[in-house]
């Protein structure tokens, strides 16, 4: 037994060396990426930089202003499509149909659970497809800010539904009783005690939701047109930061400007992280004092 | 039951729930007399909550719950009122303290406030009588912006007795409301039931034979038949209950043979 | 009815209402693509568009297969590259690596798990395309399915590994501490206990790291080279294939979708249903091949 233990134990630890060398190299590999984009990009940053608008062409000159007030406009504009659609359906989906008897309500519940789960998975690219023929050319808003945020909100409604339905599910049935139980309707509970519970889920509902506009490429590739000016109306065309990203490298061969605009965007990736993050700990942190 | 009980508040007619086609309660035919304490017994799984709940018909939230029978609230049958206006007279304490993640004061003026109270200085008032009234004024009064998520299970439990009151309703139902607290806590929230029915009629649901003797007015016995449905074995003064019960299975129960 | 009565049912319509916008913006997006591609799957006929060799939209020729086997070998080469690495990652950081590491490491993976595509795509045609370059080999440009499949796997590399770490990570401790009771090391602990126990969670995993490669669209279009044709190995050994260029199902939508009418606009619909039977076939096997795996774990 001891020298079988012996054996075994040695044979546990070669596999736990493996074990370590994946988990190094794996970080060495991803360190490796974004580090090299931070390297080269960080040192282009300069006060023109963020100042100045792209001049266009195949020059790759100029900063990134415009893009960065046309990614703040996208940001802006699907959210608000998306999230408070999202969070009605979310509440919806848990506080009606969740505890019907109804038979239409629980089909309508497992349909859109269904639904919800199959769009998530569906690549992005099919979004831009769907904006593309449906908003930028069928209902002829071409290629603009609007199109670009009616295909962004398909695209992060199923996060947000998601989420906002976590968010009300992990409040506790207690509260909804008790508030019940003193008489309020079902809509101010929901309004005074369920929402505010579930503000935290709901928030890192929101945050993805900007985390993903903010990184997504190939849907406004095919619906925002890539115009470098400043968006003047909800028909402007333009380019966000990733999209500006792509262009830079695919057309200008400008792969500094590339890398310092890759630069920013993921500096803004960590700041939503470190923001989804806050929250959650308050989530874990147990009840919101109000 | 006695003729010299007093008028009956709550009362129910041949009442049967069920759960979808499993019956929980048989044929329930019950008058809960007003200003006093009903104590509702029995083994666990009878009933006993699914009772309790159908006063202020909780058990609408379950899907799939059918009632047949009647429940009458002052000789009007409760099934015909709007639910909303009938939660407001017969409030509950549930079983496990549920306090909302707000504040004391949040906690205890969020019935009035639904109820259309807005004024701060009433609202206060109303606050301030409720905590008194459920006798945890005293340990709270320096900060009722606390989150109530900070008190201790027994102050919890009286908070929400407070919450509860607030609304002044007619009827309180508590559903075991001090099977999560300590002896002390205990004792402190059965004084506190002594105090309340002066004003309230009160129904409780508890497995704590010594709690229905002490407490207690009229005593209700339940049991499952057969078929697991709950039945009411036997309603009267808990002093003849615990003392001269007129059934066997009573006897049995209360005496500790069985349940 | 009270007003509060009124309020409360008004409220249940509108979330009634958002509900409804939700389910049919989803099922306005199935039906919609799937009408739209209609037209090609009609006059093209769906084996010619599945196993037809050329794409030229030019002269009415719309075959898929080049798109696909680059989706395919794409996907095959990040998996083969990415997937046991992350899978080694989630389990060391979720049974193995001491405390200070994970509390470092796994907010990082969740970072880089959230890097936009085209930050991947921009460091693979800057540093991995010219790399890949510096082979000797025929017709190698350094754009193509080895440059592709790097980039991919190491753009799943985060989701896989942090997803299986967290569901390696809940299992029970009481599994591990019935383990090792009964005489088990720690890594016979992990691969009897804790791994079949974690199955379903690093199955989402990777699940949801084939969804990934293979929806992605920018980062390939950036180091694939987009060429339409048949990858191939130019006459050298098998392994050549992936210095050949190619293109993918969601490349082809990308590149082509602006200036695409008629037919050909119906095609590139065609391809998204393509793409997305894929997604579901693949996601359906890795469930079957897993589930059949491992029987009489935990369910
Ligand atoms: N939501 C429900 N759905 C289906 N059946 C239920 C539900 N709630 C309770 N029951 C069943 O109804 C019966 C009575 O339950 P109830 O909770 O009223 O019993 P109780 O007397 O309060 O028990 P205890 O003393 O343990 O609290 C039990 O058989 C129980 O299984
Ligand atoms: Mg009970």
């Amino acid at each position: 037994m001891t020298a079988g233990g012996a054996r075994r134990t040695a044979w546990q630890n070669c596999v736990f060396a493996l074990f370590w060398l994946s988990g190094i190299t794996a970080m060495a590999v991803m360190l490796a990426v974004v580090g090299y984009v931070m390297v080269k990009g960080i040192p282009e940053f300069s006060i023109d930089f963020f100042t100045t608008s792209p001049r266009g062409g195949l020059s790759g000159e100029g900063g990134i202003a415009s893009t960065i007030v046309t990614t703040a406009y996208l940001v802006v504009m699907t959210m608000a499509i998306a999230a408070p659609l999202g969070t009605a359906a979310g509440i919806y989906l848990v506080e009606y149909a969740g505890n019907s008897r109804n038979r239409v309500a629980t089909a309508f519940l497992k349909l859109s659970r269904f639904g919800i789960e199959t769009l998530a998975g569906v690549p992005s690219i099919i979004f831009g497809l769907f904006g593309y023929a449906l908003f930028v050319t069928a209902m002829h808003f071409g290629f603009s800010l609007l199109s670009a945020a009616l295909a962004g909100a398909c695209l992060v409604l199923p996060v947000v539904v998601r989420t906002a339905e976590e968010a009300f599910k992990s409040v506790p049935d207690a509260y909804r009783e008790a508030s019940l139980s003193l008489g309020a309707t079902r809509w101010e509970t929901i309004w005074k005690v369920v929402l505010p519970s579930a503000t935290p889920g709901l928030t890192t509902g929101i945050i993805l939701g900007v985390g993903r506009i903010l990184s997504e490429t190939a849907v406004f590739y095919v619906t925002l047109g890539g115009s470098c000016r400043t968006p003047t109306s909800i028909f402007s065309s333009g380019r966000t930061m990733a999209l500006h990203v792509y262009y830079l490298a695919m057309e200008t061969r400008a792969f500094d400007k590339a890398m310092a605009t890759g630069a920013v965007l993921v500096i803004l990736i960590i700041f939503v992280n470190l923001a989804i993050n806050a929250v959650s700990k308050r989530l874990s942190a147990g009840g919101n004092r109000s | 039951m006695g003729t010299d009980a007093p008028e009956a508040r709550l009362r129910t007619v041949d009442y049967s729930l069920f759960y979808g086609s499993f019956r929980a309660l048989r044929d329930i035919t019950i008058d809960i007399p007003e200003n006093s304490i009903t104590a509702i017994i029995g083994p666990s799984g009878c009933g006993k909550s699914t009772f309790l709940r159908s006063f202020n018909r909780m058990n609408e939230l379950i899907p799939g719950v059918t009632v047949t029978g009647k429940v009458l609230l002052d000789g009007e049958d409760i099934f015909h009122q709007n639910v909303v206006a009938l939660r407001r007279r017969v409030g509950m304490v549930f079983q496990r303290p549920n306090p909302f993640p707000k504040s004391i004061f949040d906690n205890v003026s969020y019935g009035p406030r639904i109820h259309g109270i807005r004024d701060r200085g009433t609202l206060a008032a109303i606050v301030e009588r409720s905590l008194r009234d459920a006798a945890i004024w005293e340990e709270v009064k320096d900060d009722l912006q606390k989150s109530a998520l900070a008190l201790s299970g027994g102050q919890q439990q009286r908070l929400c007795i407070a919450r509860a009151l607030a609304v002044e309703p007619e009827v309180i139902l508590m559903d075991e409301p001090a099977s999560a607290l300590d002896p002390v806590a205990t004792m402190r929230i059965e004084e506190l039931m002594q105090s309340l029915k002066q004003k309230y009629t009160i129904v409780i649901v508890t497995h704590n034979m010594q709690q229905a003797a002490r407490v207690s007015d009229y005593t209700a016995f339940m049991m499952t038949d057969e078929e697991r449905a709950g039945n009411l074995v036997e309603f009267g003064a808990t002093k003849k209950i615990f003392t001269t019960p007129a059934d066997r299975r009573t006897e049995d129960y209360i005496s500790g043979r069985f349940g | 009815m009270t007003r509060k009565g009124i309020i409360d049912e008004a409220m249940r319509v509108v979330l009634l209402c958002a509900g409804l916008a939700s389910l049919s913006i989803v099922v306005l997006i199935g039906l919609f693509i799937l009408r739209e591609s209609l037209p090609a799957f009609h006059e093209i006929g769906v084996w010619n568009l599945l196993s037809g060799k050329e794409w030229r939209p030019g002269q009415g020729q719309f075959g898929l297969l080049p798109m696909i086997a680059g989706s395919g070998l794409v996907t095959l080469g990040a998996i083969c590259l990415g997937l046991p690495l992350a899978l080694c990652c989630g389990i060391f950081l979720a049974e193995i690596a001491p405390t200070w590491i994970r509390v470092v490491v796994r907010p990082s993976i969740e970072l880089l798990a959230g890097i936009p595509s085209v930050v991947y795509g921009l460091f693979g045609l800057v540093v991995l395309v010219p790399a890949v370059r510096q082979i000797d080999y025929p017709g190698n440009a350094g754009f193509g399915l080895l440059s592709a499949s790097i980039v991919l796997a190491v753009m799943i590399l985060p989701t896989i590994a942090s997803v299986s770490e967290v569901a390696i990570r809940s299992v029970p401790d009481e599994y591990r501490q019935g383990a090792l009771a009964l005489g088990s090391t720690r890594w016979e602990m992990i691969r009897r206990v804790v791994l079949p126990a974690a199955r379903s969670g690093i199955l989402s995993a990777v699940v949801l790291g084939l969804g990934r490669a293979l929806g992605e669209t920018i980062a390939m279009i950036m180091v694939i080279g987009n060429s339409v044709m048949m990858p191939t190995t130019m006459g050298g050994p098998l392994p050549g294939i992936f210095l050949s260029r190619a293109r993918t199902l969601t490349g082809n939508i990308a590149v082509e979708m602006s200036y695409a009418t008629g037919l050909h606009s119906s095609a590139l619909f065609a391809t998204g249903v393509v793409l997305f039977v894929l997604i579901m076939i693949v996601n359906s096997a890795a469930r079957a091949l897993m589930s059949r795996n491992v029987r009489g774990g935990r369910p």
